[in-house]
């Protein structure tokens, strides 16, 4: 598993799924979630989707990491909801989000990032009239999600660089040498990618 | 063959390179050098990451200012920091992406991959994301991100610079075992012993040029003279 909760390798039937069926399914499913209206049936598919991890050989530590960066969120639209709409709209809410997070999460957990950047070139196809290349699309993205580690890693160093010359952290310290790190790892990006014949 | 024609290059109105022209055929080639001496310059003038101010670099003839895509596809290049050489997020996506554009199917980009992988010892990390692997698999990765296009000529810029010895040894094997005419700009002298010909750089010039022993002894010199 990737450190951005990405895909799993696995062999079960989701897995097999092609990327856009998955898709597909996901906006059909986000949609029927849109219509509940009973904070029992919200609550039941949160659950419900929460059971599909084990069948999609998902382990509760891959469940709990997809999940636990939303329950803050939840927290604090529980606390708003209720204040404002009462218990039911609360736990409605609240079940909705927790079962779209968790079957987005399943669907990048199950599909691979090339499956996936495939299938958005695919989509992307009827863009060419514009001028849009599709394959400069599905290229953008990946790297997107690619320099996610770069800018974590970069905050790192510039962290244990200050720690280590005995200075007190401070994130707006911090901004210029992280961002100086970034432009030179886009740079050496920008050139491995000439070198490998992508520019 | 690779050859430089009295190339002169400034970054910034500094001299990096003075004037030189060299020829280079043999199989496997070294680059020796303190550092600013001109070497990374040179190599990336071999693929036409760079071009040079003035002077002509050709690769079996052609100029690398006018057919530099061409060449880039036959002259693979290999950086010192893997991390910055990764561009997809998992380790077999990056060795495919050097694959676009070739005319393959699927199934037969699938099958170059694999075994590329293979060959390299990553075939068990295949679909793992490829900034969490060590800094020795990162490096294999970069290198068989290059070599599953199957360049005729490889270019490698200090790759193990950042590796443990374990590690050095394990791509200095690999090197050793390339098909691929290859040119390795390193600190590690003791990898270039059996190499075919060394160069020695410095203040952007080749001051020596000959075999290996020869090479590391004139360098190791040209560093204990210097103050």
């Amino acid at each position: 598993m990737t450190a951005l909760g990405l895909y799993v390798p696995g062999d079960t039937a989701v897995h097999r799924l092609p990327a856009g069926a998955k898709l597909a399914a996901l906006l059909v499913a986000v949609t029927g979630l849109l219509l509940i209206t009973d904070p029992w049936a919200a609550l039941g598919a949160a659950a419900a989707a929460a059971l599909l991890y084990p069948l999609c050989g998902l382990g509760a530590r891959h469940l709990w990491r997809t999940l636990r960066p939303l329950l803050p969120f939840l927290a604090l639209i529980a606390v708003f909801q209720t204040l404002v709409a009462g218990g039911d709209v609360a736990a409605r809410v609240c079940g909705q989000l927790g079962a779209a997070v968790l079957l987005a999460g399943l669907v990048t957990s199950t599909t691979r990032v090339s499956a996936m950047f495939e299938l958005f070139e695919r989509l992307a196809g009827p863009l060419r009239v514009f001028g849009v290349r599709p394959d400069r699309v599905a290229l953008v993205l990946a790297m997107t999600i690619r320099c996610v580690p770069l800018v974590a890693t970069a905050w790192r160093a510039a962290r244990e660089a200050y720690v280590a010359r005995g200075l007190r952290r401070r994130p707006h310290r911090m901004v210029v040498p992280v961002i100086v790190n970034l432009v030179r790892s886009a740079e050496a990006l920008g050139e491995a990618m000439s070198a490998r014949g992508l520019d | 063959m690779l050859q430089l024609e009295n190339v002169t290059h400034a970054y910034d109105g500094r001299m990096v390179l003075r004037d030189v022209s060299v020829r280079i055929t043999e199989h496997r080639v070294a680059l020796i050098g303190a550092n600013g001496s001109g070497k990374s310059t040179l190599a990336r003038l071999l693929n036409g990451l760079v071009v040079p101010e003035s002077g002509r670099v050709l690769v079996d003839g052609q100029d690398t200012r006018r057919h530099a895509r061409a060449i880039r596809r036959r002259v693979g290049f290999v950086f010192s920091d893997a991390d910055t050489q990764i561009i997809m997020p998992t380790v077999a996506e990056d060795v495919a992406v050097g694959l676009r554009g070739a005319g393959l199917t699927p199934a037969e980009t699938a099958a170059r991959v694999d075994d590329v992988l293979r060959r390299h010892g990553l075939a068990d990390h295949r679909d793992h994301p490829a900034h969490l692997l060590s800094g020795g698999q990162k490096q294999m990765l970069a290198l068989a991100s290059v070599l599953v296009t199957d360049p005729d000529i490889l270019v490698c810029d200090e790759p193990t610079t950042l590796l443990d010895l374990h590690n050095v040894r394990v791509i200095a094997d690999t090197l050793r075992g390339l098909r691929q005419q290859v040119v390795l700009l390193t600190h590690h002298l003791e990898m270039i012993a059996d190499f075919d010909r060394t160069l020695v750089m410095d203040g952007g010039r080749i001051v020596f040029d000959g075999a290996p022993d020869a090479a590391v002894a004139f360098y190791r010199d040209l560093m204990e003279r210097r103050p």
